[in-house]
């Protein structure tokens, strides 16, 4: 009898715990799996499709400037004869990478930061808040365009810029969660056993607010996308001859290419935008799924 | 109230010259000294030093911040040597278009967006929510670039409706003022189109959940039973709470406005302070690209001010001390 119901408690524990729910509560949302589904897509081929292409990506083609889609060149080959098709996806291995790096690096410096004020509070927290401002308040692609043009246009100086200038949105989230979270009955228990600093930060107060990060994270892929790809378009992103989605959109500033060439720009665009797309509804759903009172 | 704003004024200061030293800092150290660019090869050495003497003198970092600073607090934000003029005049040649550009797109989005958002709220899960959700979905996520070129690409070369490029008829230049102004217009529908999709998408998700909220309170239930009608109810009792959080989002659009105007006057070749800018970074025009920084940097803080307030001012339930 008493087995039984240990046995209850604990099965009832595991299909409810956390993350359980959460992933639950996502598969039922349709638009988000098909989203994810997409994604995952997209992911799998930006990896595989480069390798293995029969061309490279920097590879001319001799004789082929110029072409429309054929069989050969599925979307056609770019003014000096390099296929549009492989260089669409190795594009997106850039543009995708340097979504993850910039979030995966703005999500550690904010929350960090976010973490350190929201959980010391007083003179630390002015601070931290006041510097999130003067971050938040940059024209962000002025910015953007100034670093670049004195720092070069190489991928790595983008990633640093655009986490440099993006982390004050997740140490918000992050401190406004802590503030509540430190008042809790719990944190006044660590306090009262004498725990470490860092184990309360990192051991107690953290998970409690992975759930936010994770979907801020996701958020945040589809505006790095969009802000990498913008300023590659304006030509003051990562600079060619690598492709990436902004890049080779770019091409179509020239009138020609937008006039009779829809093969050079409509595919990036619409990789761009299904992106951002999907990661704005998984995130959406990710919200839902993981705070069931917010749910519409 | 008034402690509140001038509290709120006071803050700004700070944010401000932080921003500002951070943006001289960054210009500073950049490569490339300011005069390199208007040096002639053929100088003489005499020449060269006198004109860096005057142009970019050989002080310590902080002396020249505090010498711009001073000298942008009168109105000289220094001298843009590609136009050979003052870079506030350069700015106020161009500021002009996006101004109008920016506010089109604004009056188009909530004359679209927030009517948009009521219906969504008041007709919920129906056809016509759904079919504006994905709308507004679809909007947010279309870049204003990718928009720009699909509509140029039907509009301006497909179907020749609107102009591609510019902002008036070089042939309409001597026109009276009217058919210049209604030229400039013709030239701004579609680049404010463009501007306006992102923005009225965003002003109907957050109209429609705003709208949400309210409608759920105690007090609409309280309407609905003493009978009143249903547009009252909604366009009179609801939709003036609905409204406070949309007031705060037009302060905040302002950024926003601005990159999206870098992206549109680029691609319809406007002359606006976005394309300036543009022009200005390839350029190395390092005054003219700290002064509409600055200057961008002020729109920016002045516009999320006026959001705080107009939040506090709109809606009593709320007190600052």
């Amino acid at each position: 009898m008493t087995e039984t119901r240990d046995e209850i408690i604990r099965k009832s524990t595991k299909e409810d715990s956390y993350w359980r729910g959460v992933w639950r509560r996502l598969r039922a949302n349709r638009m988000a799996m098909i989203s994810l589904v997409i994604l995952i897509l997209i992911v799998l081929s930006c990896i595989v499709v480069p390798m293995l292409s029969r061309y490279e990506t920097y590879e001319v083609i001799p004789g082929a400037a110029n072409q429309k889609p054929s069989a050969q060149n599925w979307l056609g080959t770019d003014k000096i004869g390099r296929d549009l098709f492989v260089r669409l996806f190795y594009g997106g291995r850039i543009s995708l990478g340097v979504a993850v790096a910039v979030t995966a690096l703005e999500c550690v410096i904010g929350v960090v930061l976010g973490s350190v004020a929201g959980y010391f509070g007083g003179i630390v927290d002015t601070i931290v808040m006041r510097i999130s401002e003067i971050f938040m308040c940059f024209p962000f692609l002025m910015i953007c365009i100034t670093l670049q043009t004195i720092f070069g246009k190489s991928i790595r100086t983008l990633i640093l810029i655009l986490a440099v200038l993006s982390w004050p949105g997740i140490a918000r989230i992050v401190r406004g969660q802590i503030l509540s979270l430190r008042e809790m009955d719990y944190m006044e228990a660590c306090r009262a056993l004498g725990i470490s600093n860092r184990r309360q930060i990192f051991t107690h107060l953290f998970p409690n607010v992975l759930a936010y990060v994770i979907v801020y994270a996701t958020m945040s892929m589809a505006s790095v996308i969009l802000t990498e790809t913008s300023l590659s378009f304006l030509g003051l992103g990562v600079s060619p001859p690598t492709p990436t989605w902004g890049n080779l959109i770019q091409e179509a500033r020239n009138l020609t290419i937008l006039q009779n060439k829809w093969w050079y720009w409509i595919p990036p665009g619409t990789m761009i935008f299904l992106s951002i797309l999907c990661f704005n509804i998984l995130g959406d759903g990710l919200r839902d799924a993981i705070d069931p009172k917010m749910q519409k | 109230m008034k402690n509140y704003t001038i509290r709120r004024l006071l803050q700004i200061i700070p944010v401000f010259l932080g921003i500002l030293f951070i943006l001289f800092f960054i210009i500073d150290k950049a490569p490339g000294s300011i005069t390199s660019n208007i040096m002639d090869p053929n100088m003489t050495p005499e020449l060269k030093a006198a004109l860096q003497e005057k142009m970019d003198p050989n002080l310590p970092f902080y002396t020249k911040f505090i010498n711009w600073v001073i000298e942008a607090a009168h109105g000289n934000f220094g001298y843009s040597y590609k136009h050979y003029r003052p870079v506030i005049e350069v700015i106020g040649m161009n500021i002009g278009c996006t101004f109008a550009l920016a506010l089109a797109a604004l009056v188009i989005a909530m004359l679209v967006g927030i009517p948009a958002g009521i219906i969504s709220a008041t007709k919920q899960y129906s056809l016509i929510d759904n079919v504006l959700t994905v709308f507004s979905l679809l909007g947010l996520a279309l870049p204003t670039f990718f928009a720009g070129l699909l509509l140029l690409k039907v509009f301006g070369i497909e179907l020749q409706w609107v102009p591609i490029f510019g902002l008036s008829d070089p042939s309409k230049a001597n026109a009276d003022f009217l058919t210049r102004l209604g030229d400039h217009a013709y030239h701004l529908i579609l680049p404010a189109i463009v501007l306006g999709l992102a923005e009225t998408a965003s002003f109907m998700r957050y109209t429609r959940s705003s709208m949400l909220e309210v409608i759920r309170s105690d007090y609409i239930r309280t309407a609905r039973a003493k009978g009143l009608s249903e547009k009252v109810i909604i366009y009179k009792h609801a939709f003036r709470n609905a409204m406070i959080p949309i007031i705060t989002l037009l302060g905040f659009r302002i950024p926003g406005l601005i990159s999206g105007a870098v992206m549109t006057e680029t691609i319809f070749s406007l002359p606006g302070v976005g394309k300036l800018s543009v022009d200005a970074t390839t350029t190395r025009n390092y005054p003219l690209l700290l002064g509409i920084n600055a200057m961008l940097t002020m729109a920016t803080l002045l516009g999320t001010l006026v959001a705080d307030l107009l939040y506090a001012a709109a809606d009593p339930r709320i007190k600052y001390d």
